[in-house]
């Protein structure tokens, strides 16, 4: 790694101040220069330079290698989320790539502070990335390379098993709590009276069926204090240290890896909005002060690279770029708000332009507010779908191919919506650590119309047993069956509940089973 | 950095020499690709931890394109859409390796020994850039030299300014580099396939020895700079093909081996003089021999000259709806522990990899 020569630190300074004069508003960034090895083994690594010793850095490097080095892929910049931020350039690249990619950066690294989605992340992450690799190493020269690995990898095996919105619910303390539950134990079932008409209150609220209710609630709110945990949890991993039987090194290791698993899920949030909003950036500041004459060509090449879109892949570059000029050029005109929805005819429409001029304000307000989820739901609009030929498409079983399915705008909308809710993962929450009252673990898997992959599925469900060390189940649908498919330690079992159901009560089932 | 620890621990994982538990996750693709001039393509290997995932004929995606519905959209959908950051490892990038690099993953595959090749060494004339010479081409000018000669002259002759230290070199000044020609021995080989063509070979067997020869050429290539390959195909008659015709010839008729096998040691005496060859003789069949009477002459010229003259000569049984596969027996009859044969049957495509190792993994 290396300092950034002369040439690129004047225009380094140059394009922050044209930054900031653009309204950006950034962490101090250090820029350093890499050679494409380094480059690869950063990208590998996540970013980081010291990361705890993992095969999975090794295949990632050895992709990454093979790509660039027979010309099929190349990562032009590196930027990190920490305060000050670092940003690595690749070594050999021309002057014209690296003024991109400094101006991309910049947009990042604004995107990174003001988007509220990253509040909560650590900005101090390189040193505590450093001391997760020293934690772990220290573990594996004490309990063996094996031993540690293999935990690790069964805990990667569920590490997308978090709770990403916990970060941002405002945690009340006990007190607070109890207070407003007992609040609200005492009003259920009240229905609000007028204070004039307080005489009707005896019939509105007759005070037997109240009762009787309450009581009620009480009951089944027993049964719910019975089960464990008392609400289905959605962090399973943060479930899993606390009451798995684990050794104290395992918790540790656990806890490193749901808190990196922490830190780079608002990047996934907002992968559309955040890349979209570097190359808004980028193209702006390139296109209207950066380049001379002479780097049009090789600007435009680039840029076609980055943005371009194939038939079956989803560039959240290009995506987001337009999805900002297209609301940039909206409130610049108007076009928003009740009368611009009311609006039914066309050609009105599309010449609509009260030069209301709220562009530039709205798009940093959304930068500001929105992630992936939001910004589609909010801002996705027929025309734009229209104007970029956007489709579905879906597997046809028959002739064995991808066809597109429709280019029906809510069913786009849906689609993309469902890819990027949880980001396009099955949603499992623990529902019973108690379950068969024999201390086995239930998972549930919100089913939403799609089946899990059986293979992985098992093969995953043998991974959290080695956490959980009980039997392990999970509730699912498969080829419209519910179904819970178990392992205990020799064997994967599955159960039909449906037929389950239909069996006379008190008689025993047999589980059907599979090995 | 140690992404190198990282890096030969995944190696280490995908061959299979730690955590062998995990081969069931490992994505290895198709090991035989096309074959274009020089390349094959195969696919980065790669691990797929298990995780709570989407079956991916079910799921869907939002493209971007022309066509009508129900149009099929060109490439398969990348993994991972969608997905954090640089926390996925599914990229199957495919990419293209040399074959020495194919070499050295079928070796490391199938655990090959290398060869010891045998017999004096032909030497072969190499040209190789060691010295410097006063004449010469600028393109070949060597500036470390000529700078230094340049700034010696300066010094001695007093005119070196330390303030101003520049040097205009002269014509004397300028050294080029120049090569010499050695000769260096050289271990040479020929291969010589032989393959039965009458009717009873199908496609599908043919397809069998073609791949084959592929990965025999693969191999003793990484050890033969100068290898020779020959091809031999035969019915009840042999004749001597090149490559191209030799896996698209289909005959009707009989089969007589002994004919393959005469021509081939008229090949080897009349142009591979033995004591400075590596010969490697391949015989690809589907085991069935005209008569007994044959298969005693085949013997005969094996005991006799091949076995003595070669460094292994190989028999591959391939099977088919036809053959009776006698031939294969015949010999283990005849040389039931003679180390230069080697005798492998061949199932099926499955099989080949198996079928390498037991042609090569002898080392000789």
């Amino acid at each position: 790694m290396a300092n950034i020569s002369l040439e690129l630190e004047r225009w380094r300074a140059k394009i922050e101040k044209m930054a900031s004069g653009y309204g950006l508003d950034f962490f101090d960034t250090i820029f350093e220069i890499v050679t494409y090895d380094q480059m690869n083994q950063l990208a590998a690594y996540g970013g980081f330079p010291v990361r705890y010793p993992h095969w999975r850095f090794g295949m990632e490097y050895e992709s990454l290698s093979k790509g660039y080095e027979y010309g099929l892929s190349k990562i032009y910049e590196m930027v990190i989320n920490t305060d000050p931020s670092y940003a690595y350039l690749l070594e050999g690249n021309r002057l014209v790539d690296h003024k991109l990619v400094i101006a991309h950066v910049f947009g990042h690294v604004d995107f990174f502070k003001n988007n509220q989605w990253f509040t909560h992340t650590n900005r101090k992450m390189m040193d505590v990335m450093a001391n997760h690799s020293t934690r772990i190493r220290r573990y594996i020269d004490r309990y063996g390379r094996e031993t540690v690995e293999d935990f690790i990898d069964a805990c990667l095996s569920i590490e997308n098993l978090i709770d990403r919105y916990s970060p941002y619910i405002k945690k009340e303390t006990q007190a607070e709590l109890k207070a407003e539950e007992e609040r609200q134990k005492k009003s259920a079932y009240l229905l609000p009276v007028d204070q004039e008409r307080e005489y009707l209150d005896e019939y509105i609220n007759p005070p037997d069926f109240i009762e009787q209710m309450q009581k009620k609630t009480a009951e089944q709110e027993a049964i719910q204090e019975l089960k464990f945990p008392n609400q289905p949890e959605r962090d399973v991993l943060l479930f899993l240290m606390h009451y798995a039987p684990l050794k104290a090194w395992q918790q540790d290791v656990l806890g490193i890896i749901r808190e990196e698993s922490y830190y780079y899920a608002p990047q996934g949030m907002t992968k559309i909005m955040n890349e979209g909003w570097a190359s808004y950036w980028h193209s702006t500041m390139m296109t209207k002060d950066i380049m001379d004459d002479s780097e049009i060509i090789d600007y435009a090449d680039v840029n076609s690279g980055t943005m371009a879109m194939s038939p079956t892949g989803f560039n959240p570059y290009k995506v987001g770029v337009e999805l900002y000029r297209d609301i940039e050029s909206r409130w610049n005109k108007g076009q928003f708000g009740k009368e611009w929805n009311e609006c039914t005819d066309i050609a009105t429409k599309k010449s609509w332009d009260t030069g209301a001029g709220l562009g530039k304000e709205k798009i940093f307000e959304v930068r500001r507010n929105y992630n992936d989820v939001t910004f589609i739901d909010e801002f996705l609009t027929e025309e734009f779908c229209i104007k970029n030929k956007f489709f579905v498409y879906k597997f046809n079983k028959r002739t064995g191919k991808y066809e597109i399915d429709t280019r029906d705008f809510p069913l786009i909308k849906k689609q993309l919506l469902f890819q990027l809710t949880n980001f396009g993962q099955p949603i499992i929450k623990v529902e019973n650590a108690n379950f068969k009252n024999r201390g086995e673990l239930l998972l549930v898997h919100l089913w939403e119309g799609i089946d899990m992959q059986p293979d992985f599925m098992k093969a995953t469900l043998v991974n959290v047993f080695k956490i959980w060390r009980r039997p392990v189940h999970i509730a699912t649908v498969q080829d419209q069956k519910r179904i819970v498919v178990g392992f205990d330690g020799k064997e994967i079992s599955e159960l039909n509940i449906d037929e389950e159901e239909k069996l006379p009560e008190g008689q025993e089932s047999k589980a059907d089973k599979k090995s | 950095m140690s992404i190198r620890e990282d890096h030969n621990r995944f190696r280490d994982i995908i061959r299979g020499r730690i955590k062998r538990h995990f081969k069931e996750y490992v994505k290895h693709g198709e090991m035989i690709g096309k074959r274009e001039d020089e390349y094959v393509k195969i696919p980065v290997p790669s691990i797929d931890l298990p995780r709570f995932k989407y079956g991916p004929k079910q799921r869907g995606g939002v493209g971007q394109g022309d066509g009508q519905e129900g149009e099929a959209v060109a490439g398969e959908p990348q993994d991972g859409t969608g997905e954090a950051g640089n926390q996925e490892g599914q990229h199957v990038l495919e990419t293209e390796v040399s074959l020495e690099e194919l070499a050295e993953i079928l070796g490391e595959e199938l655990e090959l020994p290398r060869i010891q090749p045998k017999g004096t060494k032909l030497n072969v004339n190499k040209n190789k850039y060691s010295g410097l010479s006063p004449v010469g081409p600028d393109s070949l000018r060597h500036f470390k030299s000529s700078y230094k000669r340049a700034l010696k002259r300066y010094i001695v002759s007093g005119a070196y300014d330390k303030n101003n230290p520049v040097i205009v070199p002269i014509r004397n000044d300028f050294r080029y580099r120049s090569f010499r020609t050695s000769a260096v021995p050289q271990a040479n080989a020929v291969v010589i396939y032989m393959m039965d063509v009458s009717g009873s070979m199908g496609d599908e067997q043919k397809e069998i020895v073609r791949l084959e020869s592929f990965w025999i050429n693969t191999w003793l290539k990484k050890h033969y700079k100068g290898l020779e390959t020959r091809f031999i195909i035969h019915d009840a008659a042999a004749r001597e093909v090149d490559e191209d015709t030799f896996f698209k010839t289909s005959e009707s008729g009989g089969t007589l081996i002994s004919s393959a096998y005469r021509l081939c040691k008229d090949i080897i005496e009349s142009e591979y003089p033995v004591n400075e060859w590596n010969i490697y003789p391949f015989h690809f069949s589907d085991g069935d021999n005209w008569s007994g009477e044959d298969t005693r002459l085949c013997m005969k010229i094996l005991k006799d000259f091949m076995l003595p003259n070669s460094n292994m000569f190989g028999y591959g049984q391939v099977e088919s709806k036809y053959g009776s596969g006698q031939f294969l027996k015949d010999l283990q009859r005849e040389f039931p522990d003679d180390e230069r044969l080697v005798i492998s049957k061949i199932e099926n495509r499955d099989k080949i990899l198996d079928s390498i190792k037991d042609f090569l993994g002898k080392g000789k």
